[in-house]
C-alpha cells in the first residue's frame, strides 16, 4: 500500500528526515516511537503534502502513485487521512456541513456521485451511533470550542466518516486522560477491518495498550533505526531508548 | 516559507458577469444643468412641485463640495462627462407583461443567474427590476393589492401616488444632507417605492434587481419604503453590472420610515463590477441609506453583503426617534484586489430604551482595504438607551488592509456603549486541514470566510443567503494559490 524509500526531508533548510525507508502493506498497524526532534511529526506532514517541507530525496509510493507530485487535497481523495496533533478550529463552519463538503470533494476526486443532505444526514447519524458521540457536538463549529478529548473525538468521526484507505495518527493520544484515550481507541479499533492501514506516531508505550501495533519502529535522527513487534514498545517503556543507540554504534 | 507566498499570490478572479447588453438607448447629453434636469423631469412627466424640489437639490449641490474624509482614493469625478438619463428605447411605451419585455433584457438576467419570470414564480417574490434608469417588469402587483401593498417603480409612484410621494420623499434624507445626496435628488430617474398600510404583513418578500448598463450613464436611484403603524416588510435588493473600462458613478439614497411598532427589513446583496485586477473600470458606489424610526417600538433592521464595486462609501443608518425602538445592522464587505470599501452604519438614539445592534464583518484580499466606519450617537433625552457593537476584520494574504473607525457621543448618562473588535487571518493551518481533508484551496477560503460571516448569514432571507455564499466565493476567487 505506502512505500517509503530513502526519504529525505528538510525544515526551513535543516535536514530532519535522513534516509527512512518504510513499507506498510494492506491491514496493517504500525506504530513509529522515538524522542522529541527525531522526524516523527515531520513524517505525518511530508505524507499529508503539508507546505513548508520539502523533500530533497528518495520517493514515496501509495498505491502505486506517485505521491510526491500530489497536492495534499489530491492524496485525500486517494485515501490518505492524517488524524491532527492539534486540530485547528475553524470558527462558524458547522461541522455536519464541513464534513459534508470533505466526503463530497473527495467522491468528486474518485468520479462519485455527491452525496446529497439527507443521505448524509442518514450517514452521520449511524456513525455517531457507532461511536456513541455526543449530537451536540456535530452541529458546533469545526472544533470551535472543543476540549482537547472532543477535537481528537472529532478526528476519529471525521475519518470514519471519510473511510481512508491509510490513516496517519499524529500522537493521538497527546492531552488526552485515560477515559478519553480508551475512547479514542476503541473508534480507531473499529477502523481496523484487516484492509485499512495505519501509521501510529507516538511518544508513549501506553497509546499501544488500546491500539495494539503489528509493528514498532523506531525513529532516530530521521531514520527508521530498530523494527520489531509489539514488544519492543514495551522493552522501550522499561529501558528507554538509549540501548538502541548503544546497540547501533 | 511558500505557505505564506501561496497565500500572497492573489486576487486573479474575473468577473463572471461581464457583457454589454445592446439596446437602442434614449438619452440625455452628457452634463449637469438645470435644463438637463427640466428634460429628465419632463421626460417623466413630473408635477411642478417635484422638479422644484429637484431644482433646489441643484442649486445646493452646486455649493457643496465632495466629501474627502472616506478611507478610499480615486481619480476626481467630472460630473459633466456623465449622461443623467437613457432609458432602453422598447420600454417607452411601458411593457404590461413579461412578453412585452425586450428579450435581451431578460436574456441578461438569464445570464445573471436571475431568471425573472421563473425566480418570480419559484420564490413568490416580487420583482421591480431596474434596467438602466426605467422600470422594465413589475410583478406579483395584483397580489400586492390585494393585501393594500403598493410595490411599484418611483415613477409610477410619483403618477398614481403623489400625496404619498411629497409627503415621505427628503423626510428622512434632505436633499441637502450630503453631496451625493443632493446630486441624487436632483437627478434621480427612477427607483421603487414600496408602502405598506396599518397592520399589514406583507405577504411576500419585496425584491429589486439593480442593474448599470449603457455606457457612461450614471445611476441615480430613489427608493421610499414607509410601512404604517403595525405593518411589516421585508425588502431585497441585488445587484451587478457589465463589465466596462469607464469608471461607472452610482449615487443611490434609501430611505425608510417605520411608524408605530413597525418593521422594515432592508437586505442587500451587492455584486457591482469591482474593476480589474488593476482596479481599472470598477464602479463607484456611493450610497446614502437611512431609516426612521419614527414609532414607538418600530425597528429597522439592515443586513448587507458587499462584495463588488472598486470604491464602496456607504452608511446604512438608523434614527431612533420613538421609544424602544430598534435599529439593526448587519454588514459583511468583501474586498480583494484594488477594490475600497468604507462602510459602516450610524446609530442615533434619540428616543428611550432604544436599542441598537450592530455586527460587522470586513474581509480584505489583495491588495484592497477594507474600513469600517461608525457612529453612535445618544442623545440627552435617550434614556435607558443601549448599543453593542462588534467588528470583525479578516485577512486573507499580507497586502490588503482593515481598518475600524468608531465614532461614539453620548450625551450626559444616557445609555450604555459596547465595542467589541477583533482582527484574524485565514491561517495556514486552517487551510491545510481543510486540504488535507480533500478540499482545494478555493473551497477551503470560501468555506472558512463563510464561517466568518455566519452570523450576518444567518440574518438574510434563505434565498438570498445561497446567493451571498454564492457571490463570497466567486468574489474570492483566486485570492489562494
Amino acid at each position: 500500500m505506502l512505500n517509503i524509500v530513502d526519504l529525505h526531508a528538510e525544515v526551513g533548510g535543516k535536514p530532519i528526515l535522513k534516509g527512512l525507508s518504510l513499507s506498510v502493506g494492506a491491514g496493517e498497524v504500525h506504530a513509529i516511537m522515538g524522542p522529541n526532534g527525531s522526524g516523527k511529526s515531520t513524517l505525518a506532514n511530508v505524507l499529508s503534502g503539508r507546505e513548508g517541507y520539502e523533500v530533497t530525496g528518495g520517493s514515496i509510493q501509495f498505491l502505486g502513485v506517485d505521491m510526491l507530485t500530489l497536492k495534499p487535497e489530491e492524496r485525500a481523495a486517494l485515501g490518505l487521512f492524517l488524524a491532527f496533533q492539534y486540530p485547528v478550529e475553524i470558527p462558524g463552519v458547522n461541522n455536519t456541513y464541513f464534513l459534508k463538503a470533505a466526503l463530497n470533494a473527495v467522491r468528486k476526486h474518485r468520479g462519485e456521485e455527491e452525496i446529497d443532505a439527507v443521505d448524509f444526514l442518514a450517514l452521520m447519524k449511524a456513525k455517531l451511533a457507532a461511536l456513541s458521540m455526543n449530537e451536540l457536538l456535530i452541529n458546533r463549529g469545526v472544533n470551535e470550542g472543543f476540549s482537547g478529548g472532543e477535537k481528537k473525538r472529532n478526528e476519529i468521526l471525521q475519518m470514519t466518516i471519510l473511510e481512508p484507505k491509510l490513516c496517519i495518527l499524529d500522537e493521538i493520544d497527546s492531552g488526552l486522560d485515560i477515559d478519553a484515550l480508551r475512547y479514542v481507541a476503541d473508534g480507531v479499533n473499529m477502523q481496523r477491518d484487516g484492509k485499512r492501514s495505519m501509521i501510529m506516531v507516538t511518544h508513549y508505550q501506553r497509546l499501544l495498550d488500546y491500539i495494539v501495533p503489528d509493528y514498532v519502529h523506531v525513529l532516530t535522527d530521521g531514520k527508521i533505526v530498530h523494527s520489531g513487534g509489539p514488544q519492543l514498545a514495551k522493552d522501550l517503556e522499561s529501558q528507554g531508548y538509549g540501548w538502541l543507540k548503544a546497540e547501533e554504534e | 516559507m511558500s505557505s505564506s507566498t501561496e497565500i500572497e499570490s492573489l486576487a486573479t478572479g474575473e468577473y463572471k458577469y461581464g457583457f454589454i447588453t445592446d439596446i437602442e438607448s434614449d438619452s440625455a447629453p452628457p452634463g449637469l444643468n438645470e435644463d438637463i434636469i427640466r428634460f429628465i423631469s419632463a421626460k417623466k412627466s413630473e408635477p411642478t412641485w417635484l422638479l422644484e424640489w429637484r431644482l433646489k437639490a441643484y442649486r445646493r449641490w452646486c455649493t457643496m463640495v465632495e466629501p474627502n474624509w472616506a478611507h478610499v482614493k480615486y481619480p476626481a469625478i467630472d460630473y459633466q462627462a456623465i449622461v443623467y438619463y437613457s432609458a432602453p428605447k422598447s420600454t417607452a411605451n411601458g411593457p404590461k407583461s413579461l412578453d412585452e419585455v425586450d428579450p435581451e433584457l431578460l436574456a441578461t438576467y438569464e445570464k445573471l443567474g436571475i431568471p425573472l419570470h421563473e425566480r418570480a414564480r419559484l420564490a413568490g417574490v416580487a420583482v421591480d427590476a431596474v434596467f438602466d434608469s426605467v422600470s422594465v417588469a413589475t410583478t406579483f402587483k395584483s397580489k400586492l393589492a390585494e393585501a393594500g401593498v403598493i410595490f411599484c417603480s418611483f415613477s409610477e409612484a410619483v403618477r398614481e401616488h403623489p400625496d404619498l410621494v411629497r409627503k415621505y420623499l427628503g423626510s428622512v434624507v434632505p436633499y441637502a444632507d450630503n453631496y451625493f445626496a443632493a446630486l441624487n435628488s436632483a437627478v434621480f430617474t427612477d427607483g421603487s417605492f414600496c408602502y405598506i398600510p396599518k397592520g399589514v404583513r406583507c405577504p411576500m418578500e419585496l425584491s429589486t434587481y439593480f442593474r448599470i448598463n449603457a455606457a457612461n450613464t450614471g445611476q441615480f436611484e430613489r427608493t421610499l419604503i414607509v410601512c404604517e403603524d403595525n405593518a411589516h416588510v421585508s425588502y431585497l435588493e441585488g445587484c451587478t453590472a457589465p463589465q466596462r473600462d469607464e469608471n461607472q458613478l452610482h449615487a443611490a439614497v434609501v430611505e425608510l420610515v417605520a411608524l408605530e411598532n413597525a418593521e422594515i427589513k432592508y437586505s442587500t446583496v451587492q455584486n457591482w463590477y469591482p474593476g480589474d485586477k488593476e482596479g481599472k473600470g470598477g464602479i463607484y458606489n456611493f450610497v446614502t441609506k437611512r431609516g426612521a424610526c419614527r414609532g414607538k417600538k418600530s425597528k429597522i433592521s439592515w443586513t448587507q453583503v458587499e462584495t463588488g464595486s472598486a470604491i464602496t462609501w456607504k452608511y446604512p443608518s438608523v434614527i431612533l426617534q420613538g421609544d424602544d425602538s430598534v435599529g439593526e445592522f448587519y454588514s459583511v464587505a468583501v474586498t480583494n484586489n484594488r477594490q475600497q470599501a468604507d462602510t459602516g452604519t450610524k446609530m442615533i438614539h434619540l428616543g428611550k430604551n432604544t436599542k441598537s445592534t450592530v455586527i460587522a464583518k470586513g474581509i480584505a484580499a489583495g491588495r484592497s482595504n477594507s474600513s469600517y466606519r461608525g457612529l453612535i450617537k445618544m442623545k440627552r433625552g435617550a434614556v435607558g438607551a443601549r448599543n453593542y457593537t462588534q467588528c470583525d476584520s479578516l485577512l486573507i494574504g499580507s497586502r490588503c488592509g482593515a481598518h475600524t473607525f468608531p465614532y461614539i457621543e453620548v450625551e450626559g448618562n444616557a445609555g450604555q456603549v459596547e465595542h467589541e473588535a477583533s482582527t484574524s487571518k485565514v491561517s495556514d493551518e486552517q487551510l491545510f486541514y481543510c486540504r488535507q481533508r480533500g478540499l482545494d484551496p478555493e473551497q477551503a477560503v470560501s468555506l472558512i470566510v463563510g464561517g466568518f460571516c455566519r452570523e450576518v448569514f444567518r440574518k438574510l432571507p434563505m434565498e438570498f443567503a445561497v446567493e451571498a455564499q454564492k457571490l463570497l466565493s466567486v468574489s474570492l476567487e483566486g485570492s489562494i494559490g
